[in-house]
């Protein structure tokens, strides 16, 4: 629990670090959000300045992360210009479907990539490791964006199987758990899209570090006292060669998340990640920043997870 | 006379990689029996390992296999056996412990329920536990029940020792296959392990075969001999006959090598060069280049069989009477 409350402590001037280092970024861009707000249309120099008063744009940069800051520190993410709301109402319901397509997505991946890996390992050299090769291969060459509009093409287009926009019927959704069906069917095709480069990664990784534990000493010792095969690949090497496979898995979680906002938009999911899109066309600064903090939240949580994992996995990490 | 626990006949032992066939052990022939500890000696790379691991057809390498001869359990041929009967063998009817006891323990599993992973291999899932602590007792390892809960590393090097000794003797087999398994430990740990195995030896009936670089080893704790050089067993006997008059040359080296109380440091004897590698074995007798007392035209133009001696033992050189006598003089 110690280890716990010091790895949040560390977080914080990390927290601080990136939201400090995202408003300079932004202040320093060039463009001017007002101009947006006021629009196209020749408006008087006296209602530009007010409008800038209003938002606070008048003051000197320093001023303005200050009131930032303490604004953040209070829980207050701040208005946003387009919207015309807070951003936290904006947010929050749009980064919990973030996370839910994400998270589906790294399970997938996760549970099959472990699991091709494995069976590669294990019969190295075999066409089944031949396969997942070349599974692995494709998933690192496949732009995910287009291989969701060849997810959609086949499955909901030609097949009609599967939905191919939104996360949910827009009319007549079931109730309880007929709608939870409903809604899977919808989560089922971007999930898969925005899984894929990671199956194929973490299936890499398993393989490589199956391959390294299975010819370690005490496989050999464990086969000298009778052990089958199965339970020596499920109690001995997979988890020792979980360490690394968990590392990537939560080191991981952070690109998936940024990888959403493309398959977001390819497949009209609502999440953060088009909210990010159209505040960047629109230079909604306090959703930007507000999305990009949330990001690195979420960033160092998965971290803390996988450390904790790993502690609970291996009696030897931090035992000093 | 009843079979021995173990008759090893013949056993050739290559490693195959991509076309290339290299035979690792060469006809190598030697029995144990109940209760009796043999020693086989030799330097590293002379194919003494390889010989242990295919008694368990088990090798630390997939390229390696036995290429011919057999091995008789019991008076049973384990060659042939399916890849589960195999299994069967291993753990239940032969124990293994290897040389260095860090590295043969899953660093993430506490020991007990390694040495538990023998008994549950084979079927065993009741009292397991009873069993385990059973076994760390016998294993003179003290506070039985808070050892079995630790993790390797938080054990001495000769306390994984014994923890691996527990493990392959769960199941209480006749056969125990120990390769190198004081190398990795300090001198003193050393003597503390090899006198369990020789009260185990005795208490159990435990047929040993103790794999070891060191002589010193073989005279605490063997009864016969073997000597192997470059995949061949050169010299067999019994370990009084074997230190007082040897009679391979390559014998005389290793012994010569071995500080005893009266050499002094100064005149410690080292055998010129190293084992031949398979894929470079000299014509003639395989220790001819290394050896002091090679006789050109005798020692190499044909290997030397594997003479047994009316005195007692048998060995694989042309010169051994002569040899002998020498040393038995300068001693």
């Amino acid at each position: 629990m110690w280890f716990v409350a010091r790895r949040l402590l560390h977080a914080v001037p990390l927290l601080f670090c990136v939201v400090v280092l995202n408003f300079v970024l932004i202040a320093a861009t060039p463009g001017d959000p007002v101009t947006i707000l006021v629009g196209d249309f020749p408006a008087p120099p006296g209602y530009v300045e007010q409008v800038k008063r209003e938002f606070g744009l008048d003051q000197p940069i320093y001023v303005q992360l200050f009131r930032y800051l303490g604004h953040v520190l209070t829980g207050d993410l701040g208005y946003s210009f387009a919207n015309r709301q807070p951003v936290s109402t904006l947010i929050l319901g749009r980064l919990a479907a973030t996370l839910e397509l994400t998270l589906t997505a790294l399970l997938l991946a996760s549970i099959l990539g472990i699991i091709l890996g494995m069976l590669a390992a294990r019969w190295r050299g075999s066409w089944l490791d031949s396969g997942v090769q070349g599974v692995a291969s494709a998933g690192y060459s496949i732009p995910d964006f287009w291989l969701g509009q060849i997810l959609i093409l086949i499955f909901s287009i030609w097949l009609g199987w599967l939905p191919s926009q939104g996360n949910m019927s827009v009319r007549g959704a079931p109730e309880g758990f007929a709608g939870f069906l409903d809604h899977l069917r919808y989560l089922l095709l971007p999930a898969l899209a925005l899984s894929f480069r990671y199956l194929a990664l973490i299936a890499r990784i398993t393989r490589a570090a199956m391959l390294e534990v299975l010819s370690a000493d005490f496989i050999l010792a464990a086969r000298s006292r009778g052990a089958t095969e199965i339970s020596i690949m499920v109690g001995h090497a997979l988890r020792n060669a979980a360490a690394p496979v968990i590392t990537v898995i939560g080191y991981n979680l952070g690109f998936i998340l940024a990888g959403s906002a493309l398959i977001e938009t390819v497949f009209g999911w609502p999440g953060i990640g088009r909210l990010l899109f159209d505040s960047i066309s629109r230079r909604d600064y306090p959703v930007m920043m507000a999305i990009l903090l949330m990001v690195s939240v979420t960033v160092v949580l998965a971290n803390l997870a996988t450390d904790i994992l790993h502690r609970m996995i291996d009696p030897r990490v931090g035992d000093r | 006379m009843s079979a021995p626990l173990l008759e090893v006949r013949n056993l050739s032992v290559e490693i195959v990689t991509g076309k290339e066939k290299l035979r690792v052990v060469e006809g190598a022939s030697f029995s144990i029996a109940r209760g009796e500890c043999v020693g086989l000696v030799g330097e590293s790379g002379s194919g003494k390992s390889m010989s242990a691991f295919a008694i368990l057809n088990l090798f630390p390498s997939p390229q390696a296999r036995i290429a011919g001869g057999d091995i008789l359990l019991e008076g049973r041929s384990l060659r042939g056996l399916s890849p589960r009967e195999w299994r069967q063998v291993r753990g239940a009817q032969i124990g293994m412990v290897f040389q260095d006891p860090s590295s043969y323990l899953d660093p993430l599993i506490p020991v007990g329920r390694q040495v538990a992973e023998t008994l549950r291999a084979h079927g065993r899932n009741e009292g397991t536990e009873a069993r385990v602590l059973e076994l760390l007792d016998l294993m003179e390892l003290p506070n039985a029940a808070e050892v079995a809960r630790k993790y390797p590393h938080e054990l001495s090097g000769g306390m994984r020792q014994r923890i691996l000794i527990a493990a392959a003797l769960a199941l209480r087999p006749a056969l125990l296959i120990a390769d190198e398994p004081t190398t990795a430990l300090d001198v003193t740990v050393q003597a503390g392990i090899l006198n369990l195995l020789t009260r185990l030896r005795a208490e159990l009936d435990l047929g040993i075969l103790l794999i070891t670089h060191d002589l010193g080893v073989v005279a605490e704790t063997c009864q016969q001999v073997h000597v192997m050089y470059a995949g061949t067993i050169v010299e067999q006997n019994g370990v009084e006959p074997l230190f007082r008059r040897p009679r391979h040359p390559y014998t005389q080296g290793l012994l010569g090598s071995v500080l005893g109380p009266e050499s002094r440091a100064g005149n410690l004897f080292s055998i010129p060069g190293s084992v031949p590698g398979a894929r470079d074995m000299p014509h003639g007798c395989r220790f001819h280049p290394r050896c002091p007392a090679a006789k050109h035209g005798v020692c190499d133009t044909d290997e030397p069989p594997l003479v047994i001696r009316a005195e007692g033992g048998s060995d694989r050189c042309a010169r051994a009477g002569e040899i002998a006598n020498a040393w038995e003089r300068a001693a």
